[in-house]
């Protein structure tokens, strides 16, 4: 079997060329290992080697991330290695940032695992533990062999794209994804087990934690909406016939923009609504029900609003996630302010 | 309030001259049953098809499930209010027909029928995959609207339910359970040491067919209301729902409420299970505040110490889930909510469309939008193209092959909030 080839990061100090007075050091790269590198080679012993170890002052990082992510990836282009180990940084913040910043754009850039290795509270796992893995390492060196120990474990079995457990066992940060597993206790048993231990006052552990929500301030009414133009937005899914965006009845992925400027009145068989999560039975019959296009149309004309914004939104918010909402959100919003729209209607279903 | 449940187990089912149970075989007389189910003029016609567990066969789109149940002796009969009288059921002897289900399908709404594999990858998330059914396929009268549709299709489940364990009437059953239900007062004196737990069953209600019913009446119609747990189980609940079928909750969910029957196996042991409110879940606000409040009420009433709170569907339904967690919990109740996650396919978006910071006791079903690749089917029983309009499924969700890529969402029953099946999500 080939050895891994891996490629390793330090900052100044473990890098050994100083302390924080070359914390401005810009990035470069040297064959081979150094310092900790040294160490994570003798534990791969004959499986691996580290080929190049880039070194970088963890200041100049912190000060100038998109400068020193690019120069580190331009260095790397061309090199052949399999794994990039970053670290360990322990407790110390800036290095942990650079640490979990350039694991990421390596992993992104080349495709290839990335590990590094930090404390839990260092502000590095919170930021970077989305794509790649960070490994909690202790808070400072007094751990180090340990921490490498599991670096060169893990990255080994990285390498291979063995399976990879869940956080608690494998002891890394969580990367925040809610994956599916089946339990050996219906969900019912597992409810009442743990309402006894609550009502005990025992130790309890809930399987979903409360997430934390955006809270949108209502913005002022506005003042002469006869001289304002209103757009009408929805998440009940009502499109012109055939769909023509494919717009999923479920976990939409999209948005639809349909133009209004010569139509009046959402007809039946003209328009009509894709949304699977309710009877469409009265939807389907006068599509106005979902969005009163009719009714404002109307207003347009006794001259109670400006106008109609010649273009509706839809989307479909059965079961839709709400980071995919989140996205509509923005894109519809920024597009009604590149179009001076003042005010919106937005019906959900 | 004693409820003697019998099982007879099922392992096989063939159609025959006559209808009964031998052997722990069903035999099936489907010109008996045809004509009995044809006496709603809505039908034109009925067929029938039986599916086993492990056999290459997919029905869909599935409307609902029904669990075969027949009372032996006791007052009533089940399905209260469709069948027979509204009188309280409860009481006496019911017969089940374990491991077997009459499964309903056709085109109702069109997007909200779910799906049952009765073998690979997608007979991983469901009971009714492991069970055998027996499929009515009805066709409705031509030009007969979605709505009388809809109810043809719901009590001919019902009938059919009914007259399979009807069969069992005589035989002897393979297991017995006994369940009794005391008076309040009672149980509390003879369980003085044990905390006074309440079931607040939500129940989903907010029209356009997403409704239920409790002895025949429309749950819309209701205010949270005490029952004994052992009612439940002759099928007082009934299902006209036609919300996604990864969480909505199919008549036999109700009939076999596993909630229910763990309080009732742990009731004088762990617990004293003091009784079942169901409340509903409205579309409006002010409703919905109604149901919470009563329901608190209620809670208060009998003096519960603790609750759990199932909820069914998703999205505005978390309204009612966290309101009636909020109001419990400021009365000093102590809650576990039940409920299911649509947290992206990446598993990284928020699952709950509502929430509430006393929700710190929360049990999941699982995560709706895991994309699943199932393969072809040598039988579909049902309507393969309806696979791209339900709600799990899109366009481009049928591949030439005949394999399907769906969301778990719809897969019957696979998320159910009554914690029926033994799936959760965790952290990675």
């Amino acid at each position: 079997m080939n050895k891994i080839k891996y490629v390793h990061y330090l900052n100044q100090f473990y890098g050994q060329i100083g302390g924080e007075d070359k914390a401005d050091q810009t990035p470069f790269i040297v064959p081979n290992s150094v310092g900790p590198g040294k160490e994570i080679e003798k534990l791969l012993g004959d499986e691996g080697e580290i080929v190049a170890t880039i070194i970088c002052g963890d200041t100049y990082y912190g000060d100038n991330l998109q400068e020193a992510t690019d120069t580190i990836i331009g260095l790397l282009k061309g090199l052949d290695f399999d794994c990039f180990i970053a670290g360990p940084a322990f407790n110390a913040g800036r290095y942990g940032m650079a640490c979990g910043s350039i694991s990421e754009a390596v992993y992104k850039n080349f495709n290839k695992p990335a590990v590094t290795s930090m404390y839990h509270e260092n502000p590095g796992s919170e930021i970077f533990n989305k794509e790649i893995y960070i490994l909690k390492s202790g808070k400072s060196a007094v751990s180090m062999r340990k921490d490498i120990d599991k670096l060169v474990n893990f990255s080994k079995r990285l390498v291979r794209d063995e399976y990879i457990g869940f956080p608690d066992e494998e002891e890394y940060i969580p990367q925040g994804r809610r994956i599916n597993v089946q339990m050996e206790k219906t969900g019912a048993v597992r409810a009442v087990d743990m309402l006894i231990k609550k009502i005990k006052g025992m130790d309890f552990e809930t399987e979903l934690p409360m997430p934390v929500f955006d809270r949108v301030r209502p913005a002022k009414g506005l003042e002469t909406i006869s001289k304002c133009t209103i757009a009408l937005v929805t998440s009940g899914g009502i499109v012109p016939q055939g769909n023509p965006d494919k717009i999923e009845s479920a976990n939409a992925s999209k948005f639809g923009k349909y133009n209004i400027d010569n139509v009046n009145d959402f007809i039946e068989n003209e328009y009509i609504t894709v949304h699977g999560g309710y009877d469409p039975v009265y939807a389907l019959k006068d599509p106005d029900r979902v969005l009163p296009l009719d009714a404002l149309k109307q207003l347009e004309l006794d001259g109670f609003i400006g106008k109609v914004f010649k273009y509706f939104y839809s989307t479909v918010g059965n079961t839709t996630a709400v980071s995919s909402a989140k996205r509509f959100g923005e894109e519809i919003g920024q597009d009604l302010r590149n179009n001076n729209v003042d005010g919106v209607i937005l019906t959900s279903t | 309030m004693k409820l003697e449940v019998g099982r007879v187990k099922i392992k096989d089912a063939q159609f025959s001259e006559k209808t009964y149970i031998e052997d722990n075989v069903l035999y099936i007389n489907k010109t008996e049953l045809r004509k009995y189910l044809m006496e709603d003029e809505n039908i034109q016609d009925v067929n029938f098809e039986i599916a086993k567990p492990g056999e290459s066969v997919r029905i869909v789109p599935v409307k609902d499930i029904v669990q075969p149940i027949y009372k032996v002796s006791g007052p009533g009969q089940v399905f209260p209010g469709w069948l027979s009288d509204v009188e309280t059921v409860g009481e006496g002897v019911t017969n089940l027909l374990d491991g077997c289900a009459v499964v309903t399908c056709g085109k109702m709404v069109n997007f909200q029928e779910g799906i049952i594999d009765m073998s690979g990858p997608g007979s991983e998330f469901n009971s009714f995959s492991k069970s055998i059914n027996f499929v009515p396929l009805i066709t409705p009268i031509p030009g007969l609207e979605k709505h009388p549709h809809e109810e043809s299709v719901r009590v001919a489940g019902l009938k059919t339910a009914y007259y399979l364990a009807r069969a069992s009437k005589d035989v002897k059953p393979d297991e017995v359970e006994v369940f009794n239900y005391d008076p309040i007062n009672e149980s509390s004196n003879l369980y003085p040491q044990l905390p006074r737990v309440v079931y607040v069953y939500m129940i989903q209600s907010q029209g356009l067919m997403h409704d239920n019913y409790v002895y025949g009446l429309d749950a819309k119609g209701i205010l949270p209301t005490l029952i004994s747990p052992t009612e439940v189980i002759d099928g007082i609940i009934v299902s006209g729902n036609c919300a996604a079928p990864c969480h909505k909750n199919a008549t036999i969910h109700h009939i076999n409420n596993p909630v229910i029957y763990d309080l009732m196996r742990r009731h004088g042991k762990e617990v004293n299970f003091v009784g079942v409110i169901i409340t509903n879940e409205h579309a409006m606000l002010a409703f919905k505040k109604r149901g919470a409040f009563f329901t608190n009420k209620l809670a208060r009433l009998i003096g519960a110490e603790g609750a759990i709170i199932t909820e069914e569907g998703g999205g505005n339904p978390e309204t009612d889930l966290m309101l009636n967690c909020k109001l419990l919990e400021k009365s000093n109740i102590k809650t576990v909510l039940v409920t299911d996650e649509y947290a992206g396919r990446d598993g990284r978006s928020q699952g709950l469309a509502d929430v509430t910071i006393e929700a710190d006791a929360v049990v999941t079903n699982g995560n709706g939008n895991m994309l699943l690749n199932l393969p072809a089917m040598e039988k579909v029983i049902g309507h393969i193209e309806s696979v791209e309009t339900i709600t799990g499924g899109f366009s481009g969700s049928i591949h030439e092959d005949g394999s399907i890529s769906v969301e778990l969402a719809s897969i019957m029953g696979s998320l159910c909030e009554l914690g029926y099946e033994r799936l959760t999500t965790k952290l990675k």
